[in-house]
């Protein structure tokens, strides 16, 4: 009986495949439910430059608070109706604006646009694999991440706000409806969309892990993967191990909102009112939530180490610097990620022994991150350097992430950190960091691999002028930051004019709205150039930087299966450029050692 | 199963594991990690005092038996899916998921008898230690009926002839992951045993 059932499952096999092979996909198959990665990539772009533009815009109407603070925004009143009286901001407004920032830029843009982009298109490319380990939850991911979009969406047009109490979401303010507007169906709606967002993650993450473990081409042994593919790989990690965290803390904070427990929350009065809650803690959702609060600043930053180091090995035409000790730095950073969550926390009345213990751990992120930064430098050091636009974000990136990681030492210290906690010194610092640096790492994967996403080229010069003007102004807007942060001025205030100490900073104030206004209207050249390109862009060649790794030997347009004929088996390291004796500057990984002999190393003629 | 047949169907495995198996396991890892999370955070608050003492309800011992009584049949389906002793591998089956339905309505049972002694989920006299017991009962619950429908579907297919020795990925996940239900309440019955 059983033997007749084997021979069934093969037919249905065997008529499977052939269904996938030759039956054209309609349009829904295709385009919008497709299960493959290249197409689920492009859909975790499109909804991150999105969401990129929300975060930004939003950003732009709070920066106009804070630099004109004295003047009435009555323009304004059309797009927010009633969050404008009078033609001034609703204080509450504000708060809402700032959350909705960053959770929109941190969680939206720079985690499932980032990772969702990049881990999925390149991830089965580099490897060299047709596809992920399971095209039907890489398409549950995104749809459940599209789900988790339009609540969040939503919560902004709520008559009442959306969330406001920060985007760490802190208790007892996130979990009183009647503490603020923003805590009432704004926040609900918050935490929704953000279960969803988590679920999401999970699905992609499962499946970049177990696709980079167990689809890897002949020949692709670890030590043969790409920096990019370490680099999502140690992300997906992170995520797996930090989500549920969330998840946990978010669930409770649901309860305590909607079912009267007291998880965080003990001994409140509002407005004049005693609660009946007692015995949370509300130190307790901040352990929970820096828990995952730090590993995801890592989740943000680590795919951009990736993919930056590839395209400065590439472009600078010389393998990376220190390849192994890359890989290292980035598993000591994803190892230290986890036991540093309480440097968030130094000013809640922690043991200020165990403070210096995570103040020790901290500090040491430094060493991971110093040699990565180093070999980035020596990497280009004496480079056959290419300045395409590429290359120009990736160099952009380093710079920030040097300038950004400079601070992260400084606020690091526990002392140091009282008086600059909750400063624009922060501020300065993680956007430097992660929030800038991630995305010229972001933008460094798009100029570099547009090629391949839509067969085409983007606009170079366009490009330029795109590079230029974000620099300058990612620079403009942060480094005051730290200058009026040391001052001691504090951040998510909607009005500092009240204090004598601030007013001097007015000018400066007004000089980093305009800057910000400056970068977000570069990033409509972007924009332009994004769309554009996509239909009329100059045509791609199937290698057009010269680049050694596998998703560069597919068709200039990869359909289904990634390679038309066999997958290519490995035989080298993704770096070798410029090698002494090669007739040309690089050699692909899929090249044997054979075909090199020109080139090969003493040890590599045992391998030919 | 075919979610995968495409990409693994000509090329060889690096792994030396099935895919599905081993995202199973990572599910599994992010599943410990939550309720890592719950476990410690139950730690934590507890030190801080404030923290109502009260009698783990004594129908949990028994759903501990019976979960425990659930992995062994679990076992045996799977045991004579190998050995392809269809008969049997149904009863197991049925056996697993009756005892499943057994567990929720013990657990069902404990809550009942938490809320006769009056310690509460929400509510004005409800204390975290009474609430965190729910919670950590309630995820599990939550888990298990997962598990259930996974089992479900295992038992459908082999009504359906198609779980037997060659085609044995189906009962393996399944019996990996109701072993670790399992295994994941015992440890969060001893964990309020020793914390209690």
């Amino acid at each position: 009986m059983s033997s007749t059932d084997i021979s069934i499952n093969k037919d249905v096999h065997h008529a499977h495949e052939e269904h996938d092979h030759h039956h054209d996909q309609n349009f829904f198959e295709k385009y919008i439910f497709s299960q493959d990665h290249k197409v689920i990539a492009k859909q975790f772009l499109f909804g991150g430059i999105f969401w990129g533009f929300v975060g930004g815009f939003l950003s732009v109407i709070f920066r106009l608070q804070l630099g004109w603070p004295e003047a009435t925004f009555a323009f304004l009143e059309p797009i927010f109706g009633g969050w404008i009286v009078n033609g001034k901001l609703d204080p509450e407004f504000y708060l809402a604006l700032v959350t909705m920032h960053g959770t929109i830029m941190v969680f939206f843009v720079l985690t499932a646009g980032l990772s969702g982009t990049f881990s999925n298109f390149l991830i089965p490319l580099q490897i060299g694999a047709r596809d992920m380990a399971s095209g039907f939850m890489n398409m549950l991911s995104f749809w459940i991440f599209f789900l988790a979009s339009i609540i969040m969406f939503w919560s902004l047009f709520l008559s009442t706000g959306p969330a406001g109490g920060g985007w760490t979401v802190y208790p007892p303010l996130s979990a009183l409806p009647q503490a603020i507007s923003g805590s009432g169906m704004g926040m609900t709606m918050w935490l929704v969309s953000m279960a969803l967002f988590i679920v999401s993650q999970l699905l992609g993450g499962v499946n970049y892990i177990t696709t980079v473990i167990n689809l890897r081409t002949k020949g692709m042994s670890m030590t043969k993967l790409p920096l990019t593919i370490w680099a999502f790989f140690l992300t997906a990690i992170l995520g797996l191990l930090s989500f549920p965290v969330l998840f946990s803390a978010a669930l409770l904070l649901i309860f305590d909102r909607s079912f009267g427990t007291s998880f965080y929350l003990s001994d409140i009065y509002i407005a004049g009112e005693a609660l009946a809650n007692t015995g949370g803690s509300a130190i307790l959702f901040q352990h929970l939530f820096w828990f995952l609060g730090h590993p995801e600043v890592y989740i943000v930053i680590l795919p951009t180490f990736g993919i930056v180091s590839e395209v400065i090995a590439t472009n600078s035409r010389k393998p990376i610097f220190g390849y192994r000790a890359m890989i290292g730095s980035m598993l000591g950073i994803s190892l230290l990620s986890f036991v540093v969550w309480a440097h968030h926390m130094f000013v809640t009345g922690m043991n200020p022994f165990l403070g210096s213990v995570f103040m020790f751990l901290t500090l040491i992120i430094a060493v991971p991150s110093a040699v990565k930064v180093f070999n980035w430098l020596a990497t280009l050091w004496r480079g056959n350097i290419r300045f395409t636009a590429a290359m120009m974000f990736a160099i952009a990136f380093v710079s920030l992430f040097i300038s950004g990681g400079l601070t992260g030492i400084i606020l690091g210290n526990s002392a140091l950190d009282i008086q600059l906690h909750d400063t624009y010194f922060v501020i300065a610092h993680f956007h430097l960091v992660m929030g800038a640096a991630a995305f010229f790492g972001m933008f460094c994967g798009i100029y570099h691999w547009f090629p391949k996403m839509f067969g085409r080229m983007m606009d170079e010069k366009l490009g330029f002028v795109h590079f230029w003007l974000t620099f300058l102004s990612a620079y403009l807007v942060f480094m005051p930051m730290h200058y009026i942060g040391i001052a001691g001025f504090p951040r998510r205030y909607y009005s500092w004019t009240g204090f004598d100490a601030f007013n001097t900073f007015t000018d400066l104030n007004s000089f980093i709205s305009i800057a910000a206004i400056l970068g977000f209207t570069a990033q409509l050249i972007f924009l332009f150039n994004f769309i554009y390109s996509i239909f009329k862009g100059r045509r791609a060649t199937a290698n057009p930087w010269h680049s050694n790794t596998l998703e560069w030997t597919t068709p200039v347009n990869p359909g289904h299966g990634n390679w038309p004929g066999e997958i290519p088996t490995v035989y080298r390291w993704p770096y070798d450029y410029s090698k002494p004796g090669a007739p040309e500057d690089y050699i692909p990984q899929n090249v044997p050692f054979s075909q090199t002999q020109s080139s090969n190393l003493p040890y590599e003629r045992d391998l030919e | 199963m075919d979610m995968v047949a495409k990409s693994l169907g000509e090329e060889n495995n690096t792994g030396g594991i099935h895919p599905l198996k081993f995202t199973l396991w990572l599910i599994i890892i992010s599943i410990i990690m939550m309720f890592a999370a719950f476990t410690s955070a139950y730690l934590v608050r507890r030190a801080e005092g404030n923290w109502l003492e009260f009698d783990l309800p004594n129908i949990m011992l028994i759903s501990t038996v019976i979960i425990a009584l659930s992995s062994v049949t679990m076992q045996l389906a799977h045991n004579a899916a190998a050995n392809d002793n269809i008969a049997k591998l149904r009863l197991m089956l049925y056996l697993t998921f009756g005892l499943g339905i057994m567990f929720l309505i013990a657990q069902w049972n404990g809550w009942s008898e938490l809320v006769g002694n009056n310690v509460y989920f929400g509510g004005v006299t409800s204390n975290p230690s009474g609430s965190f017991l729910y919670v950590l009962t309630g995820v599990h619950g939550f888990h298990l009926v997962t598990g259930l429908i996974y089992l479900a579907i295992v038992i459908v297919s082999s009504l359906r002839y198609k779980v037997h020795s060659k085609n044995m990925l189906r009962i393996q996940l399944c019996t990996i992951y109701w072993h670790f239900l399992g295994g994941l309440w015992l440890y969060l019955y001893l964990f309020l045993r020793l914390n209690h």
